[in-house]
């Protein structure tokens, strides 16, 4: 069963790797490397998320600051922007120290909404300090890099960390009190689980990895303003749709939903024209409805009603 | 000193007292019970010794130590484990899952986390279930698995609310039986019970409340027929 599974993984990660072989053309090439950033995001996302089950509507803060901190470096101080890769998923944690310090105070809903203003604080503060930030003028910087092929296998290499790092945190006593603390807290309490403390377990390497996927698309779309980079619906929304799409709380959910979701919107937006928009809302609709564990997830929910039949044990959900 | 002491345990809510000037201790190996009518604060009780709520007066000793300030968390790991009247089953994970999640405590390790929930759920008779999500079993089902969590954490003494509550007189039965075989295996047991015949049948000591406050103390049958106790429950007259 798991060698099954790592030859599944590792089939996958040889197809990604060959990808631009086959995909040339620079536009397919540039949704590819979209899908990356997407997927990063989300599988971050997912850890605090989708395991932990504090829902964040807040994630464009890390985004952003992630992608800010490879900016200023460039703006202010004339560094590579690639320097941001290293800082900017640290500055994002040092941000995620406060916010969660604050919005963990608040369960469920309350934790949502504190996220989202939280969001929307960091958009607006970056936007008037303009002396630093530039405001809405936003950032612009000259790549040293235009190979697609190059920024394809940066991200690719950012998304396998991102997904190693959480499958073990995930499938380790961490990730087993993340999920207690999701299914009930007060439970988990009871079990000695410090609740607190392993919520910013969660939050601090989720805001990482949002944070390095904003300063590599920094890097990689070389143009940033606050309204792109801290945007609620646009990040914060997205990254939620992305991952309930793939199936939240899966290992490779918030992969497939990027996917989808990015090559489906900009299918439709090539061929529907103005309708574009619309039609993808009511397929999202339809996804959610349908299958509202998400296409991973439904596919574990297969999974574990054959696993418990060939044990032999008492069926039903 | 006792193994488990409350001295002059208070609660507030604003204007409420929930809980004056309780008293009472427990000694190892006993199962002490808690009986009283709706509302007379029994579940509060509980929720002050695991410290979901704050006291607002009196002490807890636990083995030697005073516990009334340590954090909720920490409660369990010092050895006092507890159930909710109100099931909180972990819903979308298996009932293995449930139980690893109280092994976790004294261990790091998934395997032996996976082990030690293996046998407890053997101890506790859930072997066909151990595979199924928690939000899918039936209410007795629900209640042993809140005991076999705590149990996972180890606990030297066990909080049991209303185990049997909601459960037919045959569930009650192998519901009682479990819990004199965890007594048997060196715990100390402190029950909430409502059904008198339940609790007269397994404490060793049963202490009787009132709005908060003792009215009798001692053996099972003593308590029964106390006149104080005979008047909560079925008023004035039949004292």
């Amino acid at each position: 069963m798991l060698n099954k599974k790592m030859l599944m993984t590792i089939a996958f990660a040889l197809i990604a790797v060959a990808l631009p072989l086959v995909i040339k053309a620079p536009y397919q090439q540039h949704i590819l490397i979209l899908v990356l950033i997407w997927a990063t995001m989300g599988t971050a996302w997912n850890l605090l998320s989708g395991y932990a089950g504090q829902v964040s509507f807040g994630h464009a803060a890390f985004f952003g600051v992630g992608a800010y901190s490879a900016g200023l470096l460039t703006l202010h101080l004339g560094l590579s922007p690639w320097w941001g890769l290293i800082l900017g998923p640290v500055m994002a944690m040092l941000v995620a120290l406060p916010i969660g310090a604050i919005a963990f105070r608040l369960r469920g809903p309350y934790f949502a909404l504190a996220t989202l203003a939280l969001g929307e604080i960091f958009r607006l503060v970056f936007l008037n300090t303009t002396n630093f930030t530039n405001g809405a003028k936003g950032i612009l910087i000259m790549p040293a890099i235009t190979s697609k092929v190059f920024y394809y296998y940066v991200g690719l290499g950012m998304l396998a960390v991102t997904v190693l790092v959480v499958y073990l945190i995930v499938h380790s006593k961490v990730g087993f009190y993340l999920v207690s603390i999701r299914e009930d807290q007060d439970a988990a309490t009871s079990l000695g689980i410090p609740t607190s403390l392993y919520k910013n377990l969660a939050l601090l390497p989720s805001a990482f990895f949002t944070g390095l996927a904003g300063a590599f698309y920094m890097n990689y779309v070389a143009f940033i303003e606050p309204n792109i980079v801290f945007n609620l619906t646009n990040i914060s929304i997205m990254v939620i749709l992305v991952v309930m799409l793939g199936g939240v709380a899966t290992t490779w959910g918030p992969t497939i939903g990027a996917a989808l979701y990015i090559i489906m919107g900009e299918l439709f937006r090539t061929t529907l024209g103005p309708a574009n928009v619309l039609v993808f809302g009511v397929i999202v609709c339809l996804i959610i409805m349908f299958l509202p564990n998400g296409i991973a997830g439904e596919l574990d929910i297969l999974k574990r009603i054959t696993q418990r039949k060939k044990a032999g044990l008492s069926g039903g959900v | 000193m006792s193994f488990f002491e409350a001295k002059s345990l208070t609660k507030k809510f604003g204007g409420l007292t929930a809980v004056n000037d309780l008293s009472f201790s427990v000694e190892k190996g006993e199962i002490f019970g808690i009986i009283g009518p709706n509302g007379s604060g029994k579940t509060t009780v509980f929720n002050l010794i695991s410290r979901f709520f704050p006291v607002t007066s009196g002490e807890i000793w636990f083995q030697d130590k005073r516990i009334d300030a340590l954090p909720a968390h920490e409660i369990c790991k010092i050895g006092i484990g507890r159930t909710f009247q109100v099931v909180k089953p972990l819903r979308r994970m298996t009932v293995q899952e449930n139980v690893m999640a109280g092994a976790f405590l004294r261990t790091g390790s998934i395997t032996n986390a996976r082990h030690r929930a293996e046998e407890i759920i053997n101890f506790c008779n859930m072997d066909n279930y151990k595979l199924r999500e928690a939000k899918g079993l039936p209410i007795p089902l629900r209640k042993r698995l809140e005991i076999a969590r705590a149990l996972a954490t180890e606990p030297q003494l066990l909080l049991l609310d209303e185990t049997c509550a909601g459960l037919n007189p045959k569930e009650s039965e192998a519901a009682i039986e479990l819990i004199r075989r965890i007594r048997d295996a060196g715990i100390t047991i402190i029950i909430i019970e409502h059904i008198m015949k339940v609790m007269m049948g397994i404490s060793d000591r049963i202490l009787a409340i009132n709005f908060g406050k003792e009215i009798a103390l001692g053996k099972p049958q003593e308590v029964a027929n106390h006149p104080e106790v005979i008047k909560a429950y079925l008023g004035d007259a039949y004292a």
